[in-house]
């Protein structure tokens, strides 16, 4: 059997797929470290010589200059609506609507002014509320200290407010509640989920907003509306409905205006922009293009406005108003202060003074980020960040230069006005390089590499469908296929780094990996079409091929088209965010479709006999076969329906309840049902552990005295006995056992450890031998029979325990000679037939325990179902195809490999997860280690196993789909131990495997190709939805987690697949070895 | 003889469609309120009966598979009775199935089982009024080199059809169009309904098109 390029060949595929998932993740997702510093008052960013002229009241890094503001967000505010323009003739629904802004910045030139705001993509409320706040560059991971919840945890604009006892209130849109608990002195909020439902939130917002401003119990008053992006997304912009919205704000402007007192600062902002069509989220001009309106009843600027307005990044709203308000910047910020707003009143020499105080504070503040951002990451390139630590030396020698001047001279001479001018753009400059450097790495998606990981993944996938069709060919050409291919990867490989050598460039690792894997298949592909007029030569002269002609091949069409329709069917589901949200609902209902599908197929082409014909003469037999067919679809059904007891809830579903099993037991109120519910889980625990130990002794694999039989018998229980008692003691009443509770706590540690380390045995031993079969050795010897009693030397025992044996033996043959009639040298084998699967069904039990022990106890329910139900599909398989007939024994065919995999993305959600970073089970990191982790590695280990557990099942049991039709073939005797006997007859169920290595081989082979297929087309949808719909309002939200989960779970499947053929090689090799020990006896 | 078949089955087929039509059309003119989306349960009670009766009178003015043999009364009354069984059995299996692909459970019972008769009504009567309650005979006209005549053809299509109809119904559920054709059982059954009218045009044509190579075995 070639075992070693089968393995290398599925795992250059899978390096393969994982190039393309790389490069692709390094053009889609923008990765960025949440560093939990916080600005405060006593960092000594400040200039010095504020110091010395007294501490001004109120003020921090600067004194307080406005000690009031509002801000007012109207979602998707883009500039077109807020500019106004007399000139036109017929204006559009949304154009010049909103006057009063055009009247204010008319008639008070200083007071008021219209800026372009320039949002940073992703152009999503979310990233936006964030990017307002912190002013960061927020991306879609955010890289912080807890997944669970979507809190901003970095330094913000709100939490240094409120530190330094500022009142913050707040009404609108409820996304500022999960982004914000807890902060707000007060608040309004209102539901911003429905995108059809244009007045709630508004409506809501306009009852308190005057009542609150009058009222004055407030410092920062934020108002967030989303009436114009609700009807951008229902009507688009371009719609009468916009018009009414947009007036409804421009009189609500007028009216607050009316109500603000003289101090206080208004800000009108737009968070993002909006397409023709209404919809936002990507980086396109139109989206990326706010408005932000300022105004204040106290004069602002120095000079009247430009005539084209000017153009402010978003970030830089930020430090303008921490600064302004006179609170610390948030630490993350590497916005630019708006100069403008600190000329204010008084003669221009000390406004400019101000505003270069501004500026240097910034750009300290800029500098120490960056500076603890390159300790935490690296990627911000470093030639960069060299080049900005030059400039702003320069700059800051700049302005002490020019302070010491101002302080010698103590009047500001008009020659110091272009020192000063110098120094102004010099913190300029810097400051925009440092947003650049930061935005080029977090907000700006790469459209070369996405489309590269994405053909990376078709091109994978072709090749996957190519090769599972020559592996059906004995002779695979492992060298042309294999060798030839991987030496053209690593000259690929090689010439890039030899091109980047000479270029004197830093290697980007992954580039350099994914140019030698489409390398290495630009090499495959080529040495496949060279051979292939070869190959379609010889085919035609192959009489056999000849004669079948093309009659088969049509009807092998047409066999492939359901099962291929079906899944082209769930990969076109994954464009849709609601199916994509729905999928716990449409993966159990395209797998029964599958099912049902499957029998009516067969039903159709006659194969499955009708029952009680009497014109059929074998009827009996077929008809309970076909009963019993019929018996295991209604199985199959009642496992989907009842898996989806266990069902997670995301919240894009309103009204949705999530499962009440999902919880905790401990978290249960009624003991009663505490107690009835453990009892269930124990029950289910025992009944997988018994149902694991009755197969195996079904098929005699029970007996043998190897140390792995000797696991099952014994670990097994204590394995089963352990998880309960963890369960016990995890779930009693705390206060209960008040003097044990140390005792507990040693407990709630101890069980789940033995458990891993028994289990982790249980694996090395099946690993180690895994041969589970029972030999019965009968041949008569010819020599002596003392000699062939090997436990007892002659010379110690003496006779006694000869006449036993003597007496033992003659009973043996008289019986034989009884029974059989004939005499024959024998070795019975008992478990042989399922050699290859027990160690596999062993080791899937085991690792089932083990997953079991890190979900919550009513789970073990589900993980019972996810063992019958993967045993009744491939009990389906195996009477499919002992139905379909012999044609091909070794090929797997694709409806198994796929339903296989749906039942696997089934139970991910049949266990309680769903692909959303709120619903990962993080308890599961604690399970066995109640007192936290010191590493980040075995928490990561841990939460990974638990989320991906039907993954990992399900892709480790993916060979029992080529080995379980041998196993439940008939046997030929009516005894159900199987009888084997070594010389004459035909090799049985699995040992007909053993007989013919290279189809078995070549079986695995394509079993792991077909596999890889269907999971690498499933990838390949996730990755084109997130590419193509990159745009998209739910891109964020639904796309991007879903395309995350579907890449770690094919990272998972597709290594415990490789895990799952190794452990089937490793057996055949000490089957091999079993024999070879046997013949020379 | 088979040209002549053919129109029968396809005059058969149309008076079908048009009840179907006219459960939609007729009922306002009595019922206030009455509209399919809106008052949806009627509907699917006023569809069932109705095409419960056509099919039936259908059958007992063209007598698709006339046997010789004398029936006596009892034996009508017995064969009748066991039809009304079966039909019964079929709405039961039908909402078992319906629920076992995701309806749900308690709520809405009423609905699915209405759903499930016209299901029934759709395929199981079908094969009542032209096979008899004769489940061997189901299962033989059911298969691919089953049919015996071209009414148990036609019997093969419309079936499919109306099944496949009522599965693709289900695939606008999920979508959040927030539509009202999209509350449970409105698409599915109205996919069952346009699959079921799909397959009585459809029927007709096929069998002619392909009446050269349609041989049936005598019995």
């Amino acid at each position: 059997m070639q075992r070693w390029p089968v393995l290398l060949f599925l795992a250059w595929v899978c390096f393969l797929f994982f190039c393309g998932i790389g490069l692709f993740t390094s053009g889609f997702l923008l990765i960025r470290i949440e560093l939990a510093n916080r600005s405060s008052c006593s960092d000594p960013l400040a200039a010095p010589t504020r110091a010395g002229r007294g501490v001004v009241t109120g003020a921090c890094w600067l004194p307080q200059r406005i000690p009031k503001a509002v801000l007012l967000i109207i979602d998707a505010l883009t500039f077109e609506f807020a500019r106004f323009d007399l000139a036109k003739e017929r204006p559009r629904p949304y154009e010049n609507k909103l006057g009063f802004l055009h009247h204010l910045s008319r008639s008070q030139p200083r007071h008021a002014r219209l800026y372009r705001f320039r949002a940073d993509p992703p152009t999503t409320t979310m990233q936006r509320i964030k990017g307002i706040t912190t002013g960061s560059l927020p991306t879609f991971i955010d890289v912080g200290s807890n997944f669970a919840t979507y809190a901003i945890e970095e330094d913000n604009l709100l939490s240094q407010l409120v530190q330094n006892g500022r009142r913050v209130v707040f009404m609108g849109d409820d996304t500022w509640d999960g982004l914000f608990p807890q902060t707000f002195f007060r608040s309004y909020f209102f539901p911003s989920f429905n995108v059809k439902d244009l007045h709630t939130v508004d409506d809501g917002i306009l009852q308190h907003l005057y009542t609150t401003v009058d009222g004055g119990e407030w410092d920062l008053l934020i108002a967030h509306f989303l009436g114009v992006d609700h009807c951008g997304h229902k009507h688009g912009p371009d719609h009468p409905e916009m018009a009414k919205k947009l007036t409804q704000m421009n009189e609500m402007l007028r009216l607050l205006v009316a109500h603000l007192g003289n101090d206080t600062l208004l800000l009108v902002a737009g968070d993002h922009g909006m397409t023709e069509t209404g919809d936002h989220g990507g980086d396109s001009e139109k989206e990326v293009d706010a408005a932000l309106f300022v105004y204040s009843k106290q004069a602002l600027f120095g000079a009247h406005p430009p005539t084209e307005p000017d153009t402010v990044p978003q970030v830089n709203l930020v430090p303008t108003l921490a600064l302004l308000l006179g609170v610390p910047i948030p630490y993350s910020n590497i916005g630019e202060v708006m100069a403008e707003l600190f000329s204010g009143d008084g003669n221009p020499a000390s406004a400019a003074l101000q505003q270069l105080s501004a500026y240097h504070v910034n750009a300290r503040q800029v500098d120490r980020f960056l500076h603890s951002y390159s300790l935490a990451a690296q990627d911000l390139p470093a030639e960069r960040l060299r080049q900005l630590q030059e400039l702003f030396s320069a700059a800051e020698e700049e302005h002490d230069q020019l302070l010491a001047r101002v302080r010698e001279v103590e009047l500001v001479a008009p020659e110091l006005e272009a020192r000063r001018g110098r120094a102004v753009a010099r913190f300029q400059r810097y400051l925009r390089e440092a947003r650049a450097v930061c935005m080029e790495s977090w907000a700006r998606f790469h459209p070369l590499r996405m489309v590269a990981g994405c053909a990376l993944i078709a091109a994978t996938c072709l090749l996957c469908c190519v090769a599972s069709g020559l592996a059906a060919a004995l002779d695979f050409p492992y060298r042309s296929r294999l060798l030839y291919p991987l030496l053209w990867g690593l000259a690929g490989a090689a010439l890039l780094g030899l091109g980047h050598l000479l270029a004197g460039a830093r290697l980007d690792l992954l580039l350099a990996l994914s140019s030698a894997a489409a390398a290495s298949q630009l090499g495959f592909f080529w040495h496949f079409w060279s051979r292939q007029p070869l190959q379609a030569h010889l085919a035609s002269a192959q009489p056999l091929a000849a004669s079948a002609g093309s009659r088969p091949s049509c009807r092998a069409w047409q066999r492939l088209l359901l099962p291929m329709g079906i899944l082209l069917l769930r990969c076109c589901a994954m464009f849709s965010d609601s199916f994509v949200v729905a999928e716990a609902r449409v993966a159990p209902f395209l797998l029964a479709s599958l099912a049902l599908l499957l029998l009516g197929r067969l039903h159709w082409h006659g194969q499955l006999a009708a029952p009680d014909t009497p014109k059929q003469p074998p009827g009996s037999a077929s008809c309970q076969e076909s009963w019993r067919l019929l018996g295991l679809l209604g199985a199959l059904l009642a496992c989907l329906r009842l898996s989806s007891l266990f069902h997670q809830c995301r919240e894009e579903i309103p009204h949705c309840q999530p499962s009440p099993l999902l919880g905790p037991l401990a978290s249960l109120q009624s003991t009663q049902a505490k107690n009835l519910f453990y009892l269930l889980c124990v029950a289910s625990l025992a009944g997988l552990v018994c149902a694991v130990r009755r197969w195996l002794r079904h098929y005699g694999n029970l007996n043998s005295p190897s140390p792995l039989v000797l696991f099952v018998r014994w670990a097994f229980p204590l394995l089963a006995v352990w998880v309960a008692c963890y369960w016990a003691v995890a779930s009693g009443a705390e206060d209960v056992l008040g003097k044990l509770q140390e005792l507990v706590q040693v407990a709630l540690v101890g069980f789940p450890r033995a458990v891993y380390g028994l289990a982790a045995l249980g694996l090395l031993l099946a690993l180690w031998n895994p041969v589970t079969v029972f030999v019965k050795d009968s041949r008569e010897s010819g020599g002596p029979i003392v000699a062939s009693y090997p436990g007892a030397p002659s010379s110690q025992a003496g006779l006694p325990p000869v006449i036993p044996q003597l007496y033992r033996r003659m009973q043996e043959s008289l019986k034989r000679r009884l029974e059989t009639g004939h005499r024959r040298a024998t070795v019975m084998a008992y478990g042989l037939g399922s050699a290859y699967s027990a160690p596999l069904v062993i080791v899937l039990s085991l690792l089932g325990l083990l997953l079991l022990l890190l979900h919550s106890e009513r789970l073990s329910l589900a993980f019972l179902l996810l063992f019958l139900e993967a045993f009744v599909l491939l009990r389906i398989h195996a009477h499919v195809v002992s139905l379909a007939g012999d044609a091909e024994p070794f090929a797997v065919p694709w409806y198994a490999v796929i339903s296989w995999v749906f039942a696997a993305t089934q139970f991910f959600y049949a266990t309680g997860h769903q692909p959303t970073f709120p619903a990962i089970h993080w308890n599961a990191a604690f399970v066995g280690f109640q007192q936290g982790h010191s590493t980040h590695l075995l928490p990561a280990l841990l939460v990974g196993a638990n989320t991906f557990a039907s993954h990992i099942l399900f892709a480790v049991g993916c060979p029992l789909l080529l080995l379980w039709p041998f196993v439940c073939e008939a046997p030929s005797s009516p005894r159900r131990k199987l009888k084997k006997e070594l010389q004459e007859e035909e090799p049985l169920m699995e040992m007909r495997l053993r007989e013919s290595p290279e189809r078995f081989s070549a079986a695995l082979l394509q079993l792991g190709l077909k596999y890889l297929f269907v999971l690498g087309a499933q990838l390949l949808a996730c990755v084109c939805a997130a590419m193509i719909l990159r745009r998209h309002l739910m891109v964020w939200k639904v796309f991007a987690p879903k395309f995350l989960f579907e890449a770690l779970g094919f990272v998972v499947s597709s290594t415990c697949l490789l895990l799952g053929i190794c452990l089937v090689m490793r057996v055949d090799c000490a089957v091999s070895a079993w024999f070879r020990q046997l013949q020379p006896r | 003889m088979k040209d002549t078949e053919i129109k029968r089955l396809l005059f058969a087929h149309y008076i079908c469609v048009f009840s179907i039509i006219l459960t939609t059309v007729i009922p306002p003119l009595f019922l206030e309120n009455f509209s399919v989306l809106g008052t949806h349960l009627t509907w699917l009670c006023i569809c069932s009966v109705c095409v419960t009766a056509v099919n039936t009178v259908l059958y007992i003015i063209l007598k698709p598979n006339p046997s010789s043999k004398r029936i006596s009364f009892t034996h009508k009354v017995t064969k009748f009775l066991k039809c009304c069984v079966f039909f019964f059995i079929s709405c039961i299996l039908f909402h078992g199935i319906i629920v076992l692909y995701g309806a749900p459970l308690i709520e809405s019972v009423l609905e699915t089982f209405l759903f499930a008769v016209l299901l029934s009504t759709f395929t199981t009567l079908h094969c009542l009024c032209i096979l008899g309650p004769n489940i061997q005979a189901w299962i033989r006209v059911l298969s691919k080199n089953g049919a015996l005549s071209i009414w148990d053809n036609s019997l093969q299509i419309t079936t499919m059809c109306s099944i496949v109809g009522a599965w693709i119904g289900a695939f606008p559920i999920p979508l959040d169009w927030d539509r009202p054709w999209q509350i449970w059982p409105i698409s599915c059954s109205l996919g069952a309904t346009f699959g079921y009218v799909a397959g009585l045009i459809i029927a007709p044509l096929w069998i002619y098109w392909n009446r050269k190579q349609l041989t049936y075995k005598s019995r």
